[in-house]
Order: C-alpha cells, then structure tokens, then sequence
C-alpha cells in the first residue's frame, strides 16, 4: 500500500520563494534551493514548485532553479506554472524535474495532455484543476466550475467531468485546488476532493485550505486524496512535517516514516 | 566511468546527480562507442516501452548492450529500464525488448489506482550485497504503471504490495534492475545506489 504523500509547495516568482494569500498579496520567505533541501531533510515526501512568474521571457528562470534543485534533491518534484508545450515539458524534465502540472494550457488544448503523455509518459503529466463552487442561472443549482489564467477566468466546464477527461487523455496525477478554501487555513474542500477522487482512477493531491494538522487528516481520510498539498502552514511554521506524519501516524494513515 | 543512456526524453540528470555523489564519473550519451568503453551502464526510466526501443533502436545500442550483458558488464535498470531487460510489454504490445530476461511487462490491474505513484514499502526475499543495510519495509518512491513478470522468479529479490505483488529488485549475475527509483527514494535509494556503486570494479 502507498503511503499518503505531503508536498510542501513552494510558489517561486522570478526564482524567489513567495506565498500568495488568496492568490495575491505575497510575500518572501525564501531561497528555493534551501527550502528545498531543508524540506527533503524534514521528510517531505516531494515538492511542487509552482512558477508565478508573470513574463514569458523570464519563465527560463524557472528551468535554472529546476537545475539547481535537482542537484541537491533525493525526492521527486514537479514545476508547474505557464506550461504550453512539450518543448517546455522536456527541458524542465531534463533540468531534472520529475513531473509537469499543466492547468491553463490543458483546458485551452486538451491535446497538450496526450501529447505529453504519449512522450514522457502519464507519471510525468500532472493536470493541476482550480475549482471554485459556482452558481448556475441556468439550471439553477450551484456546481464545481473550473478555472483558468490563475483563477481569473471561469470556463463553464464542470470541474468532475474534466477531472475524468483529463485521466482518460492520459493525466498521471490531479493536482485539484480548491480557490474556496485556498488562503483561508480553514480547511481543504473535503467534499470537491472525495468527489473527484472517488471518479476517477489516478492519483488526487488535494490543495488550498491546510490550516492545521486535523486538516490534512480529514482530506486524506474522509477526502480520499492521496496526497496533501501544504503551503503556508510549513512555510510560517506553524506546523513541521515531522509533526504532521506524527500526528497522521495516530491516526491511522499511512505516511513514509523511517520506522 | 558510468554511462547513462540517453533515450533523447526526461530526467537523465537525477540519476547522473546521485552517482556523481557517490563519487563516480558518469556520462550522459547516446553514442554506441561512449557505451562500449563504460565500466558499467544505467538504463534509466523514462518515457514509453515502445519508444525506448525505437530508440535504442536508432542510436543503434541494441547489439552493443547486448553484448555488454554478455560480458558480464553491469546494468542497471530503473523503472523503464528494468522492463526493457524484458521479452516484451502490454505497453507496446509489438515492440521486442531487449530479452535479456524471459518473461513479459505487464500493465498493473484497475483494482487501485494506476499510475502506481508515491512511497511504497519494498521487502526482500533474500540478502545480497545491494541489499545490505537497507532494513525490511523501508519506503522507496515508484511511478510505474506496469511492471515484470519473470518466467523465473528466482531472479525477484524484493516486492511491493499494491493489490498485486510487484517485483521490485531483480537481478541475475551482472544485470539489476528496479522498478523503484533509487535516485528518487531519499536515503535508502541513495543506500541501494551506493552499494551498487561499491560492487561495481575501479
């Protein structure tokens, strides 16, 4: 059996460490080659570098930070953040990343996914879905709408349905952010996250809301996320990882202890 | 010095990284005399069965890793490169592997989730030296979506469970192979690669 996974993630804006609250207002906490390592060090099980780097020029940045971190990571990670091309994919793959999120590029050329798939294999391809519960005036009744452009543009699409598009273009992962609960630290979406995961048959790394150690145990228990994507609450230290395995361990789930 | 065989597609520099560590010299190469001199080979994990050997196939290193297999030089295969030891593969159910081992690749059953990705715990049927000082139950990270099955499964020396038994490390005489990726698995993966590093001759 797998052990459920913690990732730090660590948004990286031209090559610094930032953490966006509600998506804006940022601050810097950080080298991403020592978080990195220091995170490895603590028992992360991998790291997500997300790249918010506004230009296209500078997104190259991305590929020399992927380098240096490769040099001194054990762990897998994976960079997402403006990815459009395979082109783009293999360099950050031969810089050393294990895996790529896709997320804006995917929904506006669902083929990029197969592509990707096709040539690196599924366990590279993360499909990273940002969902927020919207309201219908046409059939009126709320439903999980996905959205894209970093949360800005909504796109009618019915965040459950893409989720199993995407598993069948040959997704290997779903990174599933949830924009409700992303910043508030008042928990993950538990119910978005168990009903992605229970409908499709690849991987769920539920993310947006971890505010304490209960959280994470309610997304990978109840939520049936396979892995937690965590944010502030390391990056501020409120909570460790090792605290947060401890804590997990109590409970029953299983995560990669050295015992 | 240590080749690495380059497919032309993802992560080649992890594995390099963590060898490099261990104090060897590698080298990254696609071409067939750079492979000939190795003193031992790694055949990473990435990309598909079918297009592994396709280019293998181009780069002509076939015969050559072939030939390297049959003079008892040292391989490593991560992941991918532990199926194509293989006959052939549900991947790319055309494609001849390089048949070093009797047997098939195939994919894992839909009864847990498939890609197989994370931790999971890797327990050993017997000691060998590649083993030593890795405790039973250690955790080691896969990506895998299929996996071998050996006509001999003498030459399985660690499992994992994941609804099916997954042979984990294989190895007959010069030749191992892992579906794990030990570049990847932190201090036990660094333990294995550095064992073999330390069986490898100067």
């Amino acid at each position: 059996m797998l052990a459920k996974r913690i990732i730090p993630c660590l948004d990286v804006k031209e090559g610094r460490v930032v953490k966006g609250i509600h998506f804006e207002d940022i601050k810097d906490v950080g080298d991403p080659v020592e978080l990195a390592k220091r995170y490895e060090q603590e028992g992360a099980d991998e790291l997500v570098f997300l790249d918010i780097t506004a230009s296209y020029e500078q997104r190259e940045i991305m590929i020399h930070v992927a380098e240096k971190v490769a040099e001194v990571l054990t762990i897998p990670f994976t960079v997402g953040g403006g990815i459009g091309s395979a082109e783009h994919v293999s360099k950050l793959l031969k810089a050393g990343a294990d895996k790529a999120s896709i997320n804006t590029q995917a929904v506006l050329n669902p083929n990029l996914v197969s592509e990707l798939a096709e040539k690196f294999g599924s366990q590279c391809v993360v499909v990273a879905i940002d969902v927020k519960r919207t309201w219908d005036r046409i059939t009126h009744r709320s439903y999980w709408e996905v959205f894209i452009n970093g949360g800005r543009t909504p796109t009618g699409k019915d965040a459950i349905l893409w989720a199993q598009q995407v598993e069948k273009l040959g997704a290997g992962e779903i990174l599933l952010t949830s924009m409700d609960t992303d910043g508030t630290q008042s928990g993950y979406d538990i119910s978005l996250t168990r009903k992605i995961a229970e409908k499709v048959n690849i991987p769920v790394i539920a993310s947006g809301g971890a505010g304490k150690l209960e959280h994470l145990a309610a997304v990978l228990q109840e939520g049936k996320a396979d892995a937690a994507l965590v944010a502030s609450l390391f990056h501020y230290r409120y909570s460790t990882i090792p605290e947060a395995k401890t804590f997990l361990k109590k409970r029953g789930i299983p995560v990669r202890t050295e015992d | 010095m240590i080749a690495i065989v380059d497919y032309g597609i993802g992560n080649l520099h992890s594995v390099s990284k963590a060898l490099q560590r261990l104090g060897k010299e590698t080298v990254i190469t696609k071409e067939r005399d750079t492979l000939l001199q190795a003193k031992a080979v790694v055949l990473p994990g990435v990309g598909s069965f079918g297009e592994a050997m396709d280019n293998l196939e181009k780069m002509d290193l076939v015969g050559a890793l072939r030939d390297m297999y049959l003079e008892g030089r040292p391989i490593l295969g991560i992941c991918l490169g532990l199926q194509l030891f293989f006959e052939r593969s549900q991947e790319s159910p055309r494609k001849k592997g390089l048949t070093f081992l009797s047997g098939e690749v195939r994919k894992l059953p839909p009864t847990a989730k498939i890609p197989h990705i994370g931790w999971n715990r890797v327990y050993f049927k017997r000691v060998t030296p590649f083993t030593q000082e890795i405790p039973q139950g250690r955790f080691f990270y896969f990506a895998n979506s299929f996996y071998v099955i050996p006509e001999d499964e003498t030459c399985v020396v660690g499992i994992c469970n994941y609804n099916v038994v997954i042979p984990a490390v294989v190895n007959t005489d010069n030749l191992w192979g892992v579906q794990f990726h030990p570049e990847k698995s932190a201090q036990w993966g660094m333990k294995f690669l550095e064992n073999w590093v330390k069986s490898l001759p100067a």
